[in-house]
């Protein structure tokens, strides 16, 4: 029973204090930082399920995030849809592209499938890039009318803050769901030894298939609503490798194959960027500072924070999952 | 037609610097069994090493090739020690992450130095023209240069101690250590060597076109299609290749837009991975 574990309750507990916090004081200045802490969640929490689970490295997995956005703004725009349902068709429609694009690059194992990531990225960009109907590389606006059925754009903005609040809670309690399910011990199989797995039964085309797809529908759903809360979206924005890299960087500092670490090193990277940026002295630094850490964590702690706290404190597993 | 042709012939002459490109990595996939992340970091590098020293000393580019060829060795050897040497040996994604984050450092300082505004190495050869068609001097001396460091890197791979060296324990690691070689020195150099690969052809490309310190992700991503294509470990076929995926582009770029090309290119990537594992050029083994 999800109830009874208390990672459940801990998420819950997190959602509460992302909403309570910026409706303290009305305060859209701390709304618009919380939104990118809760994208870094939403992110690395979803990239998880593919390099903490089951042992891929997704070096692209930004797509999915910037396709949905695509999408989203398509239908929204172009189409005039809800935003509600625009976001839900956006993660549908992304995750069978995703399903489509697994059951190709799939069947590369190890390094190579992580290569053929980095070229799904590429090879989307230049796709996005190139068709009308997403606006080529100006990419695409939003006008003010969208904002209407949701109650003008005061209101649209504090609406889409709660549903990305939303999405990350989901991501969170997916990936809980999914450690303690037959499916994850499956992913966990695979990630340990692939050949083994097969022989024990497991259909791992169709494990791996899954949860590539799996791990495209939130951030899709993120996608569209963090696009449609900015107004606008361009294929530079959208497919930012950087932001698909860190969240690599993130994953590996909270540790890996956890559901807390995945938010614990996106929350407290996605600050420390946002600190490093702000900075007149650092802000072009924190692509090194974002280097070194990673080269200390893979070298030195490869459990990252939390494979620290299981080691000193080992009764913690049975909360910290 | 004859346009198609002189499109091919200067596609050719660029391949032949993919494949130099190409061969950095091959080396270093094929001998340590890792992936290297900082082949565009290293790439974009050697773009700005010659930019400056060729804004320093104003020489020919194709001789200062030299001294940063022995840069590129000595910065290898270095960032071996620094990421790879701890990692070789445990998981695949150890060793990606640690030259991954080798490569956030360096695009990260050099966008603290040179922002990401493109630059370029103002020089050019004479060069031959055949009818309407001019090939650019530089295209030529490039290419010539791209095959003069492969056929090096050849002969020191089979005629040398140290070349053979390396062989040996990109065949088998324990049994060269049982003959007396030390696979850690031999690492560090087939490491360097790799990287002095990546520096060259980033020289190289600097004096055909513009550059930013970006621009070597785009140079990484086409050395995997051609490193895919050759199969591992074999610094000639990787040559070939990247010649054929250069005539490629240069027959595709008269019919469609430019922005298409890497969409074909990463479909051959996966085309070729899945049809043919060992790459088009590996000769069959039983």
């Amino acid at each position: 029973m999800i109830l009874l574990r208390p990672m459940f309750w801990i998420t819950l507990l997190l959602a509460a204090l992302f909403i309570y916090l910026p409706l303290r004081n009305n305060d859209a200045a701390m709304r618009e930082d919380l939104i990118l802490v809760a994208v870094a969640i939403i992110l690395v929490s979803n990239l998880n399920l593919m390099i903490g689970y089951t042992g891929y490295v997704n070096f692209g997995h930004i797509v999915f995030y910037g396709l949905g956005g695509y999408v989203g703004m398509y239908l929204v725009t172009a189409r005039g849809w809800h935003l509600p349902t625009a976001a839900l068709t956006a993660g549908i429609v992304v995750s069978l592209c995703a399903l489509l694009f697994g059951l190709g690059i799939l069947r590369l194992r190890g390094a190579y499938f992580a290569l053929a990531t980095i070229g799904v990225l590429v090879a989307v960009n230049a796709f996005v890039r190139n068709v009308d109907a997403f606006g080529r590389s100006t990419g695409m606006y939003l006008s003010f009318e969208s904002y209407q059925p949701l109650g003008g754009a005061m209101r649209a903005l504090w609406i889409t803050y709660y549903l990305i609040i939303g999405v990350m809670v989901l991501s969170m309690l997916l990936s809980l769901l999914i450690k303690r399910s037959k499916f994850g011990l499956g992913l966990f199989a695979i990630r340990e030894d692939e050949d083994a797995a097969i022989v024990l039964g497991i259909n791992t085309t169709t494990y791996k298939a899954i949860i590539y797809s799996l791990s495209a529908f939130l951030p899709a759903v993120a996608g569209a609503l963090v696009f449609f809360k900015n107004g606008m979206i361009d294929p530079d924005i959208a497919f930012e490798y950087m932001l698909s890299l860190e969240g690599i960087v993130m994953l590996m500092l909270g540790g890996q194959g956890t559901v807390l670490g995945a938010a614990l090193g996106a929350a407290l990277y996605e600050r420390l960027r946002s600190y490093l940026l702000t900075s007149p002295k650092l802000s072009n630094f924190h692509l090194v500072i974002a280097g070194g850490l990673l080269l200390v964590v893979v070298l030195f702690a490869s459990g990252g924070l939390i494979g620290w706290l299981y080691k000193f404190v080992p009764r913690s597993q049975k909360v910290i999952e | 037609m004859s346009g198609i042709l002189a499109s091919m012939i200067d596609g050719l002459l660029v391949g032949a610097v993919y494949g130099l490109a190409a061969m950095g990595l091959s080396l270093i996939w094929g001998v340590m069994d890792v992936i290297n992340l900082t082949h565009g970091a290293m790439i974009a590098l050697g773009m700005f090493g010659m930019y400056l020293l060729f804004s320093l000393t104003a020489l020919n580019p194709y001789l200062l090739l030299l001294p940063l060829i022995a840069i590129g060795l000595v910065l290898g050897i270095f960032v071996y020690w620094l990421s790879v040497h701890w990692v070789v040996g445990r998981s695949q994604l150890m060793s990606l992450l640690s030259t991954f984050s080798v490569n956030m450092m360096v695009i990260g300082i050099g966008t603290a130095l040179w922002s990401t505004s493109p630059y370029n190495v103002n020089f050019s050869l004479k060069g031959i023209t055949f009818g309407d068609y001019t090939f650019t001097g530089n295209h030529i001396a490039a290419a010539s240069s791209a095959l003069v460091m492969a056929l090096a890197l050849e002969l020191f791979l089979y005629r040398t101690r140290p070349g053979k060296a390396i062989r040996a324990v990109s065949d088998n690691r324990e049994a060269a250590e049982l003959m007396g070689i030390s696979s850690t020195v031999v690492l560090a150099i087939a490491f360097g060597i790799g990287i002095a690969l990546a520096i060259g052809s980033g020289a190289l490309v600097s004096t055909l076109f513009p550059f930013t310190i970006l621009s070597g992700a785009g140079y990484q991503l086409k050395s995997f299609v051609v490193t895919v294509l050759a199969g591992l470990g074999k610094p000639l076929g990787a040559l070939g290749a990247g010649v054929a995926l250069g005539l490629l582009e240069g027959a595709v770029t008269p019919f469609i837009a430019v922005s298409w090309i890497p969409l074909i290119e990463f479909g051959l990537f996966v085309v070729v991975l899945i049809l043919f594992p060992r790459g088009i050029f590996a000769r069959a083994t039983t």
